[in-house]
């Protein structure tokens, strides 16, 4: 069966459209549960840590370098770096290092 | 903390900047897994422009290449993009209950790890307007970061790349440590998160399955164990989210 590229990327935009919005536009109202609450409190907070460690390790050329980037992300973020100094710094660290490693 | 519409998108854009240099380095990438795939440039640029969402369009383009059925590449989608259901529904508490539809349905074409994180961290509600902001600039660098990434092929060099990649893991960062400096509890759920995650990578079998399925499991086990031991009070604003 021949298939088609743009009927491809139709199925994949609906699914991808669907699983976004359909929260978004049924869950209107403030959900009054504690526990529920409190779980989407923490989500943000697990979901972009588990994402951050250990893949920005693999995200480089060089192990060290991301490493590096890691942990001089953190102590900025951790006194106050805006999120564009973190993240142009954590680049610029990877970019020096990868000049000598 | 600005109220009106001109100053939240502004504020929006310029958040955004990072969003799309990141973005413009990862869908580089992305534009020549497609053009691998067999799509033309124009087609790669639909797909960023109409998915916006990196992990669903490399799984995505790597199944058209091996011509799998239709229903094959909506599970597919189903499955590297589920973690965005969890995060709509933390947006949807974000948002003030009188938000119009049509505003929620624009958000929602844009929910991604990073439109989300910057949205997220919004102190109080999320006034729709920044996060516009952040898609009228995030939007571009990634659909065109992906056209011309199947266009010109390897031309940025290979250490731009690998800097720039990093950035996006930058942000993730910028936006959880604060959080954890001033709560304990924020602390030692980014740590315990961090730690599992590095375990589901190395332990055998469970290393195994996919980043965006982990990603879905961790998150929902430590933030039911995180809401059990410790709910949040209900009387602080900040905990809208």
């Amino acid at each position: 069966m021949q298939h088609n590229v743009y009927l491809y990327i139709l199925v994949m935009a609906v699914v991808t459209y669907l699983i976004r919005v359909l929260p978004l536009t049924l869950i209107r109202k403030e959900i009054k549960s504690r526990f529920i609450r409190s779980f989407l409190y923490y989500v943000p907070y697990v979901t972009l840590a588990v994402m951050t460690f250990p893949a920005i390790l693999e995200a480089t050329g060089n192990t060290l370098s991301a490493l590096a980037a890691f942990l001089i992300a953190i102590l900025i973020a951790w006194f106050g770096g805006s999120l564009f100094q973190v993240a142009v710094i954590a680049c610029a660290v990877v970019f020096v290092l990868e000049l000598f490693l | 903390m600005p109220s009106n519409r001109k100053t939240w998108f502004q504020k929006g854009l310029k958040d955004g900047v990072p969003i799309a240099l990141g973005y413009f380095a990862v869908s580089f990438t992305l534009g020549i897994t497609a053009k691998t795939a067999g799509l033309t440039a124009l087609q790669a640029m639909l797909a960023s422009l109409t998915l916006n969402a990196s992990a669903g369009e490399f799984a995505g383009f790597t199944l058209i290449a091996a011509g799998a059925s239709y229903l094959e590449v909506a599970i597919m989608e189903f499955v590297a993009n589920a973690r965005y259901l969890l995060m709509s529904c933390a947006l949807s508490q974000k948002l003030s209950p009188d938000t119009p539809l049509w505003q929620r349905l624009l958000i929602g074409y844009d929910v991604t790890d990073e439109i989300f994180g910057i949205s997220i961290s919004v102190p109080g509600r999320l006034h729709p307007y920044y996060t516009f902001g952040a898609i009228a600039i995030a939007v571009p660098g990634w659909s065109i970061g992906t056209y011309l990434g199947v266009v010109m092929g390897n031309i940025l060099p290979a250490n731009v790349v690998s800097a720039l990649s990093v950035g996006l893991y930058g942000m993730f960062i910028a936006i959880i440590i604060p959080p954890a400096r001033k709560s304990k509890i924020v602390a030692g759920v980014v740590a315990i998160s961090m730690a599992a995650s590095f375990l589901f990578t190395k332990l055998p079998a469970i290393s195994d399955i996919s980043s965006g399925v982990r990603t879905i499991i961790l998150t929902i086990l430590i933030s039911a164990a995180a809401a059990f031991l410790f709910p949040i009070k209900e009387e602080d604003p900040d905990h809208a989210a």
